[in-house]
């Protein structure tokens, strides 16, 4: 479960810049909901998303992860419990190395990078594998370089890496913003899939609202760096999509 | 002959350098000018122990701690307070300058009745470090620990997310580097028989070619693995030192290789961009 307590984010204070991204929000998300969160440019959303991925640190407020808090935990701590998918399908994967490296790195997110050489041969089928359950002909590449794949094979293959590891949170900050709509719809379900089979606390940022409405058992609207509206699952349920996009009317 | 010979061996030594170069600038994208330092500190190390008769089970580990140790520096200065990499690489090479003379006590200290690798078959001798060291690195950048250490350098997003701490890592890479470059220090000194204070000047140069040079082929030849990516790195400083050679053979004056060296890593890294704008 994440629970946060009147978190506050300002950036720049005290200068011409200064911006409130956050003004006192306070929520708790249950231990394997999925959350969608919706809202204007602006509207703080990528910021909650990376205030509990640790990249912001609140000015105030608490971050508490199953009870523990982790407020002031680096990023690179708090990867213990968190996988990201970011917006660029570039910032979740290192292009140079190969697909098998990139998802031996994802294997050991949890645990230190030791001194011993952990591609092994079982490795290698169990990424094959994997990989293959995508459809998409990927098993066959994992030699090559991260960086010859499209952005949508990219994207597909980060949300597989996220899994590697044990993970009970799942952030996605706007996963398909750069796909095409084919890309787009596999990068959703395969989340969607994920999310149910790891039972992970998930929270998805979209401007698309027919994801907003199709996927999660939450909902919730964010307006000028507070939570506006908080849809539970029935509630989410009964919401029309016409009804949605009357939100941003 | 023996003019070739002996090119091909400063070569090999020098590619411990190449090596080092390879970590910052190609691994890390950090442009790492300490070397300049680091190298000829690898080289006093070698000279102030081995003319007190240390035997080479101490010399080499203190030359390896001794070049960690200003990589380190460097890393620290660029992580903990934020200040730009070659800024950082500079101002711990300047403070080198002072920490080598100091140690040597005056500019130049020949190897004259001390130890020396190179006594009696230098070729092979040069061509057992280099192995060693390879197959060495090698290893390390086949782990865990050295999948997480290319992956810093290639996506710092990815790997912060996926709990590296870049910052520790960049200076433990820069550590290995400069521990490298001063192996190179430790080589070239005995070889040459003496080191001197200012044997460092323009040897990141010498590096950062011989890793453009491996780099286009590595690009030619589409060499994916990083264990087969080592070998080249060497190949790249036996070039060069081959193409320095031969420009001195041919006779030009000993005094303008720097400029020839400057030079000739200009051309190989201006040379692409120049055919581009022309097939423009």
């Amino acid at each position: 479960m994440i629970q946060l307590n009147a978190i506050h984010k300002v950036f720049n204070p005290g200068e011409p810049t200064q911006v409130t991204a956050l003004d006192g929000v306070t929520l708790a998300v249950e231990t394997g909901s999925f959350v969608v969160l919706v809202g204007a440019n602006g509207s703080g959303k990528t910021t909650l998303l990376n205030v509990i991925a640790g990249a912001v640190l609140p000015s105030s407020g608490a971050v508490v992860f199953d009870g523990a808090d982790v407020t002031r935990l680096a990023e690179h701590r708090r990867s213990r419990w968190v996988a990201r998918v970011f917006q660029n399908p570039l910032s979740g994967t290192a292009p140079e190395l190969s697909i098998l490296d990139n998802f031996r790195l994802a294997a050991l997110r949890t645990s230190p990078k030791g001194l011993r050489i952990g591609v092994s041969d079982s490795f290698r089928r169990l990424v094959r594998d994997r990989i293959a359950t995508l459809g998409m002909g990927l098993e066959a590449k994992i030699d090559q370089p991260m960086g010859t794949l499209s952005g949508g094979q990219r994207q597909a293959l980060t949300l597989l890496m996220s899994v590697m590891d044990k993970t009970s949170i799942l952030l996605l900050d706007e996963p398909t913003a750069a796909l095409d709509p084919r890309s787009a719809a596999l990068i959703m379900r395969t989340a969607d899939h994920l999310a149910r089979e790891y039972r992970l606390t998930t929270i998805l940022i979209t401007h698309n609202l027919r994801d907003a409405h199709t996927y999660g058992n939450r909902l919730i609207m964010m307006s000028e760096g507070r939570v506006v509206r908080d849809l539970t699952a029935a509630a989410k349920t009964a919401l029309q999509l016409a009804d949605l996009a009357e939100w941003f009317g | 002959m023996e003019f070739y010979v002996s090119a091909l061996i400063l070569g090999l030594c020098l590619a411990a350098v190449a090596l080092g170069i390879f970590i910052s600038m190609k691994i890390f994208r950090i442009p790492d000018i300490t070397t300049d330092g680091s190298y000829t500190l690898g080289a006093v190390v070698t000279a102030v122990l081995l003319t007190r008769h240390c035997p080479l089970i101490v010399v080499i580990p203190a030359v390896i701690l001794s070049g960690g140790l200003a990589g380190c520096a460097t890393g620290l200065v660029h992580t903990k307070l934020r200040i730009d990499a070659l800024l950082a690489g500079i101002l711990v090479m300047t403070a080198l300058y002072s920490v080598n003379l100091s140690l040597m006590g005056r500019s130049t200290i020949p190897l004259v009745n001390v130890t020396n690798i190179f006594a009696s078959y230098p070729l092979i001798a040069a061509l057992v470090a280099i192995a060693v060291l390879t197959l060495l690195l090698s290893y390390v950048l086949r782990t865990d620990f050295g999948i997480a250490m290319r992956a810093t350098g290639d996506s710092e997003s990815m790997t912060r997310a996926l709990g590296v701490n870049n910052d520790r890592m960049k200076v433990i890479g820069l550590a290995i580097a400069n521990a490298l470059t001063a192996l190179g220090g430790f080589l070239v000194a005995q070889y040459q028989g003496f080191t001197d204070i200012n044997m460092g000047i323009g040897v990141v140069i010498t590096g950062l070619g011989s890793v453009l040079i491996s780099d286009r082929l590595i690009r030619w030849f589409r060499i994916r693995p990083i264990w087969l990516q080592l070998p080249v790195v060497i190949l790249g400083s036996l070039v060069f030192q081959l193409v320095l050679a031969f420009t001195l053979s041919i006779g030009v004056d000993p005094n303008l290789l720097k400029l020839i060296t400057a030079l000739f890593v200009l051309a190989i890294v201006g040379a692409p961009v120049l055919r581009l704008k022309k097939a423009a």
